[in-house]
């Protein structure tokens, strides 16, 4: 698994952020789109990008993204 | 003693029973008298519930209710009934641009197919006794929406539907049938959607009341729809959500 490759998915769910603002360090909760919705979305993005399925408790426990992708990464 | 509400006498067949709503229901309907055939897939869990019920009589019937064996199987075992519990059900969450034909299956086959052919069956059987009642567990989500929960909504919403017509039609074989809207309740269901504690807490301060239902709070409420209390009420839709839907 590729973390850019992560992190273009992860910008695909926002639709106001500029691309720029994604980076592995990114405390992705902190941006302004940041929502519920989006949370969902990302628990949807894991499962159809990576089929590996990830839970609320999965992004309560991520600050950034790269948080978020190793959770995923350990799934595997 | 006087008690309108009371179960005495009645058989009632209530799906969902392993756990939440279900299983409240199933207990508190023993309290009030009632013989309880209860269903679900979770054997454990099942039988906890089978262990807390007041009296003698009851049956646990396992069946996975999207699975038209098994289906059928519970529909063969079931005895003549006065009421029937339809509270089985799942709770999925996907952004509308992930739904996939799957999971429109999947949800469609528990939340909504499965109730309506358990309840077709056991009439065409004539299993479900004159004076008899059925309660259908829709949701606040019929008619309000949250993110991600399409789907879901989707499914409540034929559910509650499927409640009016079919109070129509069996008015004629003399059977009561009504549905139950609740807001959230703390079940297992309620506990892994939000996303986080924080949010929960700012959820339920959107309830008027503060706070999420209780199991037995919709249990209380069935037993009124499944007692002789209610025996003219059909068709009707009771909202239990702490006056959310207010707002
Ligand atoms: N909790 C809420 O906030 C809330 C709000 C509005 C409406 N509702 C509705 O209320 C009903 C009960 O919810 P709950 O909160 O009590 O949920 P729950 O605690 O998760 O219980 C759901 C029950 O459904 C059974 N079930 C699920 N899939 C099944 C299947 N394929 N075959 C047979 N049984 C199955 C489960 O048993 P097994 O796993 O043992 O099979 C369990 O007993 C649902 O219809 C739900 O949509 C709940």
């Amino acid at each position: 698994m590729d973390i850019n490759e992560f992190i273009t998915h992860f910008a695909e769910q926002f639709e106001e952020t500029e691309l720029s603002e994604f980076k592995p360090e990114t405390k992705f909760k902190e941006l302004d789109e940041y929502c519920s919705l989006i949370a969902l979305k990302l628990i949807a993005m894991v499962d159809e990008e990576y089929d590996i399925t990830i839970k609320g408790n999965d992004i309560r426990n991520s600050n950034t993204i790269e948080d978020l992708f190793n959770i995923v990464k350990n799934k595997e | 003693m006087y008690n309108p509400y009371s179960l005495e006498g009645k058989t009632i067949l209530i799906t969902g029973a392993s756990s939440g709503i279900g299983r409240a229901t199933a207990i508190e309907c023993s309290k009030l008298g009632a013989r309880c055939i209860i269903t679900a897939r979770n054997q454990e869990r099942l039988q906890q519930t089978l262990n807390q019920l007041e009296g003698d009589g009851h049956i646990q019937i396992f069946a996975d209710l999207t699975k038209k064996d098994e289906l059928e199987n519970l529909i063969n075992q079931t005895p003549k009934i006065d009421g029937l519990v339809n509270s089985a059900g799942i709770v999925y969450s996907k952004p509308i641009t992930f739904i996939k034909q799957d999971d429109l299956d999947k949800i469609f086959s528990i939340n909504t197919y499965a109730p309506i052919i358990l309840t077709k069956s056991l009439i065409k059987q004539k299993k479900i006794n004159k004076r008899g009642s059925i309660v259908i567990i829709s949701s606040i989500a019929s008619d309000t929406q949250t993110p991600g929960n399409t789907i879901y909504g989707m499914a409540k919403s034929a559910l509650a539907c499927f409640t009016r017509y079919c109070a129509l039609e069996l008015a004629q074989n003399k059977i009561r049938v009504n549905s139950i809207h609740p807001g959230m309740i703390n079940t297992e269901m309620t506990a892994n959607i939000c996303i986080s504690k924080e949010e929960i807490e700012i959820d339920k301060n959107t309830y008027p009341l503060k706070r999420y239902g209780e199991p037995q709070e919709i249990a209380w409420a069935i037993i009124y729809l499944l007692s002789d209390a209610s025996s003219f009420v059909t068709g009707s839709k009771l909202t239990i959500d702490g006056g959310k839907s207010l707002i």
